[in-house]
């Protein structure tokens, strides 16, 4: 019994020891690599990071894959968009939008997921790409609402450009810090739980009575808030939104790439699929700008995920790691069952 | 004795086949209630329709004096009636323990004590680390007992507890219910293991095609000609101690 205390006395203080090294690295990452062009890598990683990890909450721990958070991310772009040139917001004020980015994700999330959660996995996945498209053509049809297809440009922030850089890496960085937290006490909490049970058999958690659709959509609404939110961040770091780059379908590709690539329903894997993917995607749009390299690149790195690590690199590498410490007996003993009075001697 | 759970001329068809017809069964307080039949008779139908996954068509089901008639699976189990499948559904994913807390009404600390003490009495609490799906056949229709009893629900149903499982297992099953019912648990069971049905329930309901063909203390169905006709056949020999 000791040994098991001793074990994971060591593993915690391996894992705390592990966040302080990485949280000093991620602070100290613009002060050491200080060109604007890898601190965009950075915070196009981190962006995605927070996203991927607020789309996890909802679609990896429930199992209802999402093909419309497009519909969130783009939605609190414009609204940042439009109240800032509504109340003629300038300067670093602009920041005081990104609640009202958080809440209209929220908002438009509660009717999307009373309709579309009705229905299960597959058709969930047709629904919302049907609403991702009509908010689509909504951005490029209400022109004096969102600027048509010109779009919208984000007010005027006075940094210059390493100081804008690194600022925006700070708050993208604080992002998918609060996204991380956030996803580990759901996955922690009954909630969580509840989901998981979701996940594995719906039908059979509801009859333990868990009320599967206030669990889905409170997880909807959720992920939804924070995609909405880093939106908002988004669209003052890209300084614009349009149509094809706030509603975009290869945007909720990317994410179901991210978590598949490195763990769907893990807290660890959508941030390594965030990390290998989003520069990776960046480097290959900017090497090569004219056209489709990189959506025919992330086809194909999607297919030999399915095919090769079906599970995701986290899942997969834990196995991997347990057949190494186990050399090849089974790291579960076979279950017998006891009866009460063996079990309790 | 007081009646605590009741189907009321309950009817409902898929397509054109009559999965029950007029069904009324009712269930005493404190007892131990068999529901027995042919494949195809209606018994599952009957347990969905109870607990909220298939809508009846006709006729009504009480808790009690409650009327739960097509009520929602979650809010029957917050009702106090709790339910096992024929085939085991567990949650395969998750450890043995977070299987236990998924029903779990109370906070964290208070459930976790006590979904371990659901775990021991079924006799499989060394085992709350591992994940479910790592269990066996008959340690996963221990794990479904245990985690309906952790919201201590008035009335449980079980779909063939005694199916696929070893004798010893068998008898560890039936001595569990036994002490649950003594605790003021009240069963109805589906069943096709005949010994079990006959040495555990107070009373035996027999459905054939969808209706009750007889109802009473397992000594009187076990002799009845219509029950012997729709399901035991001809061969099914008294017990001894009776």
């Amino acid at each position: 019994m000791s040994a098991v205390m001793d074990t994971m006395s060591r593993q915690r203080a391996a894992t705390g020891l592990a966040l302080i090294v990485l949280a000093v690295a991620a602070i100290a990452f613009p002060l050491v690599f200080g060109s604007p062009v890898v601190t965009n890598y950075a915070v196009y990683a981190l962006i995605f990071i927070a996203v991927v990890t607020a789309w996890n909450m909802f679609s990896g721990f429930s199992g209802y894959i999402s093909l419309g958070h497009a519909v969130f991310f783009g939605s609190g772009a414009y609204a940042v968009g439009i109240a800032a040139k509504a109340w003629h917001i300038n300067g670093i004020g602009v920041f005081a939008l990104l609640p009202l980015a958080a809440a209209v994700g929220a908002v438009i999330a509660v009717p999307f997921g009373l309709i579309a959660l009705r229905v299960r996995r597959h058709t969930f996945i047709v629904v919302t790409i049907a609403v991702f498209f009509i908010f689509q053509l909504m951005a490029f049809n209400l022109n004096s609402f969102t600027g048509g297809t010109i779009g919208m440009s984000a007010p005027f922030l006075p940094w210059t450009p390493t100081a804008f850089n690194d600022r925006f890496y700070y708050i993208t960085l604080a992002c998918a810090v609060a996204a991380v937290v956030i996803a580990v006490l759901v996955r922690r909490s009954r909630f969580g739980l509840q989901l998981r049970a979701i996940k594995d058999d719906e039908d059979r958690a509801r009859g333990l009575g868990v009320r599967a659709m206030r669990v889905k959509l409170a997880a909807f609404v959720l992920s939804a808030t924070i995609t909405g939110l880093v939106g908002g961040v988004w669209f003052l770091y890209l300084t614009q939104v349009l149509p094809q780059s706030g509603f975009d379908p290869l945007f909720d590709l990317s994410l179901v790439l991210m978590a598949f690539l490195g763990g769907l329903g893990t807290i660890s894997g959508p941030i390594i699929g965030a990390l290998l993917i989003e520069p990776g995607q960046l480097y290959l749009t900017i090497r090569f700008t004219n056209g489709y390299l990189s959506e025919i690149l992330l086809g194909a790195l999607f297919l030999l995920i399915v095919i090769f690590v079906p599970r995701g690199i986290v899942p997969t590498a834990g196995e991997w790691l347990r057949r190494l410490r186990t050399r090849g007996r089974p790291a579960v003993a076979p279950v017998q069952t006891s009866t009460r009075a063996e079990t309790r001697a | 004795m007081t009646v605590l759970l009741r189907t009321e001329g309950v009817r409902k068809a898929y397509g054109g086949v009559h999965a029950l017809d007029t069904c009324t069964v009712e269930v005493e307080e404190g007892s131990v209630a068999g529901l027995i039949g042919p494949n195809g008779s209606g018994k599952t139908t009957l347990f969905n329709v109870i607990t909220g996954y298939a809508k009846a068509d006709a006729g009504h089901v009480y808790l009690a004096d409650r009327k739960i008639t097509n009520i929602s699976p979650d809010k029957v189990f917050a009702l106090g009636i709790g339910r096992t499948f024929q085939l085991t559904r567990i949650f395969a994913s998750l450890t043995v323990l977070e299987n236990m807390l998924v029903a779990s009404p109370n906070g964290r600390a208070a459930a976790r004590r006590h979904a371990m003490e659901q775990l021991d009495f079924v006799g499989i609490a060394g085992h709350h680390a591992e994940l479910a799906g790592t269990l066996s056949y008959g340690q996963r229709k221990l794990l479904e007992l245990a985690y309906v009893l952790v919201a201590d629900p008035a009335v449980i149903l079980l779909d063939e507890p005694a199916g696929g499982v070893n004798l010893s297992l068998v008898n560890h099953i039936a001595d569990r219910i036994r002490e649950l019912n003594a605790a003021g648990t009240t069963f109805l069971i589906v069943e096709h293991n005949m010994e079990f049905v006959m040495g555990l329930c107070d009373r035996v309901t027999v459905l054939d095609s969808g209706t009750v063909v007889a109802s009473g203390p397992p000594g009187i169905i076990r002799t009845d000609r219509r029950v012997l006709d729709a399901y035991l056949g001809e061969d099914l020999e008294p017990a001894e101690d009776e």
